[in-house]
Order: C-alpha cells, then sequence, then structure tokens
C-alpha cells in the first residue's frame, strides 16, 4: 500500500498566539470581536481539541490561526514566523504548509472523488503536473489509502454528488491526509456523522496525525470526544474559559461551559444532514 | 374597495409599497422611450403599408429548391459556420486569460480581507479592456477590417473575435463570481495556487454554465456573420445581401431556412453537451 504522504514525518508546526483578537470579516467595524484577545502555545505535534457552544469563537480562532483572517488585535506567529508581516507570495507558500478543512466539506459536485482528493496536493505539485493530474490522476494508490482509513475506498471513482452528505465530510478528512500540511485545522469534522463513524474518523485523524507528526486542532461539539485529547481548550463568549488536559475537562467544567447552552451539551450532535442535496445547477443564458 | 376592511398593519406586506412605487417608475420612464423611438406600432396594420409588406413577403414563397443553388447555399452555410467558429475560437484565446485576471474569485490577497489597492487596480483595468472590447459593435470591426484585409471571411472572424471577447470575459467572469466559491477559496486558503485553483475548484463548479453560455454565443456569432455578410464579410449574408439587392424573395428564403436550420444544430448541440457535464 502506498504511503499516504510520500515526504514521511512532516515537523508539526508551532502556534503562538499573544494578544490575538479577530472579528468575522462580515461583521461591522465597531463590533466585539468574536475571538476577544486570547494567548496561547500549541507546540510542534500537539494535538488540540477546541470546545464550547455555539458563537463561543471556535471557527473565528481556527480561521485565524489558519491565515483566512487577519487578527484585530495582537499578534500570531507560525514557527516563530508572524504571517501577516510576509509578502503576498511567502504567505500563500507558508498557507501550504497548514490545511484548514472547513465544517462544509468544499468538494465540487462534479469531481470525483479521487481528483477532490488529490487537489489536498496542490500546493506541492507545480501547475504542469496538476494540470496533468486532471488528465491521469496523479498518485490514485495514495488517494485510495487515504479514503480507505475512512472506510470509504469504493468511492474512489465516484462523483462528489453521489456521495451523501456524511460521505462528504469523511472525503473532506481524508484531504487531510494527503495535504503536505503540518498543522492541521479541522472545523466540526464530526457534523454529519453518527457516533461510531465518528469515533473512528477522530480515532484515523489522531492516529495519523501523531504518526506524521503534525499538529492538529479541531473544534468539536462532541464534548466525549473532545475528552480523549490530550489537550482541550474551551471557549465562551469568544474568551478562553480554561485550557487543561482532556482528563482534567470534569463534568462540572463543562457544565459551566456550557451554562445557558445546555441543550448542546445534552443533545447529542446536530442532527446530521445526511443526505445533503448537491445543489441545482443553475443555467442561466446571457 | 373601501368595504373590504383593512388586515391589522402588521399583516400587510410592507414590501408593497416599494413595489408599486417602483413600477410606477416604470411605467413612467418607458413613455419618453417609446417617444423617442417613434413607436407607433399601428402603421403597420394600414391598407397601404400592409399591401407592401405582403407583396414583399409574397415574393419569399416558394423557396428556391434547385440543385446548383442548394449547393451554393450548403457551401455559404458551412462558410457561415466557419466564420462563426474560428471567431468564437480567436475570442477565447483572448478572454480567457482576461476573465481569470479579472476574476476576484482568484485573488489570493482578497482571502483575508479585502483585495489589496495593486490587484483591484488590474482588475479593474482588465474590465475596463472588456468593456472596450465589447462595446464596439462588431459591425463598425467588420468595416474596419474589410478595409485593411480586404472583402472576405477574414474580416468576418477578426471582427467576432474583438467583440465577442469582450461579451465572454464578462460573462465568464460573471459566472465565476456568482457561483460556489467554497471550493476555490478553501484550495487557495491551502496554498494553492491561482490557476490550480482555477482548474481544481472554479471549473469543475461551472463548466456546464460556462459550456452553455459558449455554445449560446457561438449560435449568436452565426447570426452577427450573417449581418456581416451585409457589409462584405463572407459567408451567407453575403449572398443574402445579393440576392436581397435582386429582389429574389425565394433565394432569402431559403437562405433564412438554413439559418432556422444552423440554430436548431446549436440548440442541439448545447442541449447535449449540458446533459454530459451536467
Amino acid at each position: 500500500m502506498t504511503q499516504a504522504t510520500p515526504s514521511g514525518a512532516v515537523a508539526g508546526l508551532r502556534v503562538e498566539l499573544a494578544g490575538l483578537a479577530a472579528r468575522h470579516p462580515a461583521a461591522r467595524g465597531d463590533a466585539a470581536p468574536a475571538l476577544k484577545p486570547l494567548s496561547l502555545t500549541i507546540g510542534p505535534g500537539e494535538q488540540v481539541a477546541v470546545i464550547g457552544p455555539s458563537g463561543a469563537g471556535k471557527t473565528t480562532l481556527l480561521h485565524a490561526v489558519a491565515c483566512a483572517l487577519k487578527p484585530a488585535a495582537g499578534g500570531i506567529a507560525l514557527d516563530g514566523v508572524d504571517p501577516w508581516a510576509l509578502p503576498v507570495r511567502a504567505l500563500q507558500r507558508l498557507r501550504g504548509r497548514l490545511f484548514l478543512a472547513p465544517q462544509t466539506p468544499p468538494l465540487p459536485p462534479r469531481q470525483r472523488v479521487v481528483t477532490a482528493l488529490l487537489a489536498a496536493r496542490l500546493p506541492r505539485l507545480g501547475l504542469a503536473r496538476s494540470l496533468r493530474s486532471l488528465l491521469y490522476p496523479d498518485d490514485i494508490g495514495g488517494a485510495w489509502a487515504a479514503l480507505a482509513r475512512f472506510a470509504l475506498a469504493d468511492k474512489l471513482w465516484e462523483r462528489v454528488d453521489r456521495l451523501s452528505g456524511g460521505e462528504r465530510q469523511r472525503v473532506g478528512l481524508a484531504r487531510a491526509l494527503l495535504s503536505p500540511a503540518s498543522l492541521w485545522l479541522v472545523d466540526e469534522p464530526l457534523s454529519a456523522l453518527d457516533p461510531t463513524r465518528a469515533r473512528q474518523a477522530v480515532d484515523t485523524l489522531t492516529r495519523e496525525a501523531a504518526a506524521r507528526g503534525v499538529t492538529l486542532v479541531t473544534t468539536l461539539h462532541q464534548t466525549d470526544v473532545a475528552t480523549r485529547f490530550a489537550r482541550v481548550i474551551g471557549l465562551r463568549d469568544g474568551e478562553l474559559a480554561f485550557d487543561l488536559p482532556g482528563a482534567e475537562v470534569t463534568p462540572a467544567r463543562l457544565a459551566s461551559l456550557y451554562a445557558q447552552h445546555e441543550h448542546e451539551l445534552v443533545a447529542a450532535p446536530p442532527a446530521p444532514p445526511d443526505e445533503v442535496a448537491a445543489p441545482a445547477v443553475t443555467m442561466v443564458c446571457r | 374597495m373601501s368595504a373590504v376592511a383593512l388586515p391589522r398593519p402588521e399583516l400587510r406586506d410592507p414590501a408593497w409599497a416599494r413595489r408599486v412605487f417602483g413600477a410606477s417608475v416604470a411605467a413612467v420612464l418607458l413613455v419618453p422611450l417609446l417617444v423617442a423611438t417613434e413607436f407607433r406600432p399601428w402603421v403597420l396594420v394600414e391598407p397601404d403599408n400592409l399591401k407592401v409588406t405582403l407583396r414583399f413577403l409574397g415574393d419569399f414563397l416558394p423557396p428556391k429548391v434547385d440543385p446548383e443553388f442548394l449547393a451554393l447555399v450548403a457551401r455559404e452555410a458551412w462558410r457561415t459556420v466557419a466564420i462563426a467558429t474560428a471567431g468564437i475560437a480567436l475570442a477565447l484565446v483572448l478572454a480567457i486569460p482576461l476573465t481569470l485576471a479579472s476574476s476576484a474569485a482568484l485573488s489570493v490577497s482578497a482571502l483575508a480581507g479585502r483585495m489589496h489597492a495593486l490587484p483591484f487596480a488590474l482588475r479593474q483595468s482588465v474590465r475596463g479592456l472588456l468593456i472596450v472590447l465589447r462595446s464596439v459593435p462588431e459591425l463598425v470591426w467588420a468595416l474596419v477590417f474589410v478595409r485593411v484585409v480586404g472583402l472576405g471571411p477574414t474580416a468576418g472572424v477578426l471582427a467576432i473575435a474583438l467583440t465577442y471577447s469582450g461579451m465572454l470575459g464578462k460573462v465568464y467572469g460573471e459566472i465565476l463570481e456568482s457561483g460556489e466559491a467554497h471550493p476555490a477559496t478553501a484550495l487557495l486558503r491551502n496554498g494553492a495556487g491561482r490557476l490550480q485553483a482555477f482548474f481544481y475548484g472554479l471549473l469543475p463548479t461551472n463548466a456546464a454554465e460556462l459550456t452553455s453560455y459558449t455554445v449560446y454565443r457561438w449560435e449568436c456569432a452565426i447570426r452577427s456573420s450573417a449581418v456581416l455578410g451585409f457589409v462584405g464579410a463572407g459567408g451567407l449574408g453575403m449572398q443574402m445581401d445579393m440576392s436581397m439587392k435582386m429582389f429574389n424573395g425565394s433565394e432569402v428564403s431559403t437562405m433564412l431556412l438554413a439559418f432556422i436550420f444552423l440554430v436548431w444544430l446549436a440548440d442541439l448541440a448545447s442541449a447535449a453537451l449540458r446533459r454530459a457535464l451536467g
């Protein structure tokens, strides 16, 4: 079986936040930032779960770390480098070293799974090779191996819009295994998965991240899954509520983190939209 | 009307007044436009004019079908298709790079907040170039090129290429910016290049619509090459111009039938391509 990353072990990226505050790009300038000044360090190869009620700033934190959001205040350093001091080209190269998996998997509906997966390799492939890969897939074995880890090997040649919502989400996660990144930022990886699949998916992600030495930061809605992480960061109203080893996150702490949002804590993960209808193709003639 | 009890204020559609106002403004604005265009459709049905019209149309029947003429129509129809196709192909060569340069969906600096000033200025100037290209009618381009390269299809091809590159570039850009941007943004955010993001994110998302629009424009180019023929740019249009000058209605109607056939073919091709890409 082909190893999913040919590079072997990649050194994980170190993330340092110094008083980092961020607001949603659509927010008004005078609105309170979704993420209030936050300072923390995530070491290379560390695995961190971020939990908190809706609107706590989890996704904003992830986007800020992913250089997808310019800090409103404070600073960020990835491996000691301030990304926003870099010229655009160098910033884009740095972005190639991180992998942001948004909550809704960003897969073109009419693309085949194999192509959607190999797209994760783009930062490493040159333009010529990535175009050739559109004619004949560049590393079929690698894509197959990544899918197999998420029990989807039979979907390799399927079109994305033939997959269920849960399958799409797992394809989105399998992309991480193919990317040359050394920092994985995963947003709500389990929102469309049933409990069994969710456990398998998290196990695969953490195992693969550990095997590669990749730094993993994931936001989670499922507190029982999150507490199995070595480090859990609790966010509430954009502020750090706690930053503890998973084992020390007691039910009492969870209760206070989710106070007034108890339904999110007690209830199972939000109803999985398992059969997400492919968006209808609108044909417009102008 | 006043007998009907008005519903409570909160149950009235708040958008209603705005809609009525908008529709009235549109109607008021339309009147001067009709005056300016001397729009008097009733002159069409005045007996004198009706007689002239009917005589002209009566000339069209029956279409001329002798084999020699049909062969000529087929040859010229083929040339028309060739002019339209070559024109569109050249237009694509110009339009695709301009689209890629002007599309904000491929902006790296806009990934986090606002686009930087320099790329913004570049995109705006490419847009300006597209406006210039498409605002000069292909007829004017054809008149220019007929003087440069002489009578014949080359002038038609060049004229179509220039005007249509402006149209294609504009609408391609709009399709790319209005379609689902998520896949391409995600690729850019993970460090992919602009062209890579285009081929792996934007193109698969928008391929069907881009193809459909291109085939529709090809169909327009066939029609447009007929008009260009009237100024000497070759094809069916040139033949039609000659037949009209000779008051030979039956030849004109045969050629109109040939046009209908070509447009029907374009329609079939578009439907087949959309099915294949959908």
